[in-house]
């Protein structure tokens, strides 16, 4: 089943919370991971690892440097759900 | 043919610790390499490392860790007969690093081998030790984790020699009662597909590691060998005193430490001070807890290690 934007978004949110210690308030679609949010490559390994589990989708190591903003990674799990 | 009948049980009578007494400090790389302390802190959570003298070897880090754990132990060199040094950086291949270790310490004539399981080593070495002493190959083992990774490092490489680092750790393995058995069963394993993932191409090159990738795959897949150790010794992970895994990078050993269910046990961060001294990281954060009081007599205490093959192993063990 396809997920909305908002849907993602708002997992996202959860994720990133958990995993940087940003609250989910200040997860918009905007802003960049490194310069915005503060998560560093690691982080981002540990986001990419719980979005799996959340949304089914993987997101390997060598696609992960592409994903700079949070709408970069909407468009991502969107894109490959639809897909899988 | 007869068998050998050997102990119902083994079990740890006493740990050592070694490290050089060089400090290395963020501030001092930085000035040799583009880092800086606040990076290196939050990358991987090290603070200060230890770094070998130029003639210090891996045999006389070894001799330093196994001799403060046999003292310990109340032993006498001649009740040990099987030496075994987990490492994978020995100056060279031959003669091996056990045999050398054993003459200076005065054991006569033990059975003696290197074994290189990298990061992973102790725990390997640990199992090995338990088994023996409950075959009846041995009565008691002195096990060695002991590395100079210095040697194997490209100074100039940011990404690694921030982390690696010099040190050696050491357990005496002993006979017990079954009831009293203070080595659990070991869950150990690899995954030779990922050897592209931390390797040294040829005897004139250093380590190379695909960081994200070797993060990755700690922070998935072992979680569940730390569990599955614990189950097959029966102890639930909320019984456990204290988690000592591989001090690889803070933040592998603290997401592990998150999945396992243990939040009332003691997680070690000797990577702080010590940094990734891989085969002698857990017997050396061990033997620093212990001297610290930090764990009572008999307590259960998971090992977990893992590294570059890739390799891993974890079991429960009793602290002495």
């Amino acid at each position: 089943m396809a997920m909305t934007d908002q849907e993602i978004l708002t997992g996202l949110g959860e994720i990133i919370d958990e995993v940087a210690g940003v609250p989910a308030d200040q997860v918009t679609p905007d802003k960049t991971f490194v310069d915005d949010l503060d998560i560093d490559s690691l982080s981002m390994v540990e986001i990419a690892v719980a979005a799996q589990d959340k949304f089914g989708v993987e997101i390997p190591d060598d696609q992960l440097k592409d994903l700079k903003t949070v709408q970069d990674v909407i468009d991502y799990v969107r894109r490959s759900s639809v897909s899988a | 043919m007869r068998l050998t009948e050997g102990s119902a049980g083994a079990r740890v009578l006493a740990f050592g610790g070694y490290q050089p007494a060089n400090v290395v400090t963020n501030d001092d790389l930085a000035a040799t390499v583009d880092t800086n302390d606040e990076w290196i802190r939050s990358r991987v959570g090290i603070a200060s490392r230890r770094i070998a003298g130029p003639d210090e070897t891996v045999a006389d880090m070894a001799v330093a860790a196994g001799g403060k754990a046999l003292a310990a132990s109340g032993l006498s060199p001649g009740d040990i007969d099987l030496v075994i040094v987990a490492t994978c950086t020995p100056e060279v291949q031959i003669p091996n690093t056990a045999a050398t270790v054993a003459r200076r310490l005065g054991i006569a004539a033990p059975g003696a081998y290197d074994m290189n399981a990298a990061c992973a080593g102790f725990c390997y070495a640990m199992a090995n030790a338990a088994d023996a002493v409950r075959a009846g190959s041995a009565g008691n083992v002195l096990v060695i984790g002991s590395e100079k990774l210095s040697q194997w490092i490209d100074w100039t490489d940011r990404s690694t020699c921030i982390i690696f680092a010099d040190g050696a750790g050491a357990a005496v393995v002993g006979p017990a009662d079954a009831a009293e058995a203070g080595i659990g069963p070991v869950v150990w394993g690899s995954a030779g597909d990922m050897a592209d993932k931390i390797y040294i191409p040829d005897r004139d090159s250093f380590i190379i590691q695909e960081g994200q990738a070797v993060f990755r795959w700690a922070t998935t897949a072992l979680h569940p060998v730390a569990k599955q150790a614990c189950a097959r010794a029966g102890v639930d992970p909320t019984e456990l005193a204290a988690f000592v895994p591989h001090q690889a990078n803070l933040r592998i050993v603290e997401a592990i430490a998150r999945k396992i269910g243990a939040p009332q046990a003691l997680v070690a961060d000797d990577i702080v001070t010590a940094g990734n001294t891989s085969s002698a990281s857990i017997p050396l954060a061990l033997s620093r807890m212990l001297e610290r009081g930090e764990l009572p007599s008999g307590a259960p205490v998971l090992l977990l290690g893992f590294g570059a093959g890739i390799c891993y192993a974890g079991q429960v063990i009793t602290v002495p």
